[in-house]
């Protein structure tokens, strides 16, 4: 891959994550982004807590992050798509997000046929060991029009 | 024989049951989560607002806030039919459903059937099989045509213990 694509693949990936009004609604950031992967990162925050009893973060806010985190993932795949949108997206829920930790999502476009990509992600908290959630999706691939 | 209880009463604490259990969770509150109740049968609504767009250009709904929008409606109809029974006996004390636990999802798959318009959407769920340490839930979400699935969605919960 030549400097010029490697930018512009950068550049799309990062304005992507800039540009989802959703995902700076839940402040997360674009850690790194690199041939089909994407590392994602969101602040613990209490807004977004699903059992008052325990302040552990709502399942739906790790899904949110795991999407967008897979989306980055292809967009920032080689064969890079103009735009992308989630087909299924199966979340497995290991264990409770520690409260007050940062979550950190990981995926990876494993994948990539004409029209669809294939992703699984990872989420963690701060003993990365354990992982707080897995997913796996499939996503469109829009590719530009030649 | 006993009266029944006068309509406007069983209403009451059918209503302040639901809201109790709606609006003690942060994020049903931060994404703007509230049902309609008519006798049993619930449906969720998500308003719509700016900040759930994921996608500005079409524009869409971003596809995290659709499937968090189907797992908060399977937890409520999963937690509202755990507690239907005591409710309707008078047996939920005013202050019991405060403790209740919630289900926790186990795992949770998103079918995205259309993108997600910026309007309101709908959703509601059915309860597949409930036993009594795990249940499975499935959830259909529209927006202006019920006929026209936006996402649907199942899930596999770990129900919580309950005492006595």
């Amino acid at each position: 891959m030549t400097d010029i694509q490697k930018t512009r693949r950068d550049m799309i990936a990062r304005q992507f994550i800039e540009a989802i009004p959703h995902a700076q609604e839940l402040g997360m950031r674009l850690t790194t982004v690199e041939d089909g992967k994407a590392v994602i990162a969101m602040d613990y925050d209490t807004r977004l807590v699903g059992d008052p009893e325990t302040g552990v973060i709502h399942g739906g806010a790790v899904s949110a992050l795991m999407d967008t985190c897979a989306g980055a993932a292809v967009m920032s795949h080689p064969e890079a798509a103009v735009a992308t949108a989630t087909l299924d997206l199966r979340i497995d829920y290991m264990r409770p997000a520690t409260p007050g930790d940062q979550i950190t999502a990981t995926a990876e476009c494993y994948h990539v046929t004409r029209s669809v990509a294939f992703v699984r992600a990872t989420a963690v908290d701060a003993d990365a060991d354990r992982p707080v959630a897995t997913a796996t999706g499939a996503f469109t691939i829009e590719r530009a029009k030649s | 024989m006993k009266r029944p209880e006068p309509v406007q009463v069983v209403k009451q604490r059918r209503d302040a049951t639901l809201d109790k259990l709606v609006s003690r969770v942060p994020y049903i509150q931060f994404l703007g989560i509230n049902f309609d109740r008519r006798g049993d049968e619930l449906t969720a609504i998500l308003p719509y607002a700016d900040k759930l767009i994921g996608n500005p250009a079409l524009p869409a709904i971003h596809g995290g806030v659709t499937a968090a929008f189907l797992e908060v409606t399977a937890i409520i109809e999963l937690s509202w039919s755990m507690i239907w029974q005591d409710m309707e006996a008078g047996k939920l004390a005013d202050d019991a459903d405060m403790t209740l636990k919630l289900p926790k999802t186990i795992d949770f798959t998103v079918d995205y059937l259309r993108s997600g318009l910026p309007r309101d959407a709908y959703a509601r769920a059915r309860i597949n099989r409930s036993g009594r340490r795990y249940a499975s839930v499935h959830v259909e979400a529209w927006q202006d045509n019920r006929s026209r699935l936006f996402a649907q969605g199942t899930g596999h919960f770990l129900m919580p213990q309950r005492d006595g």
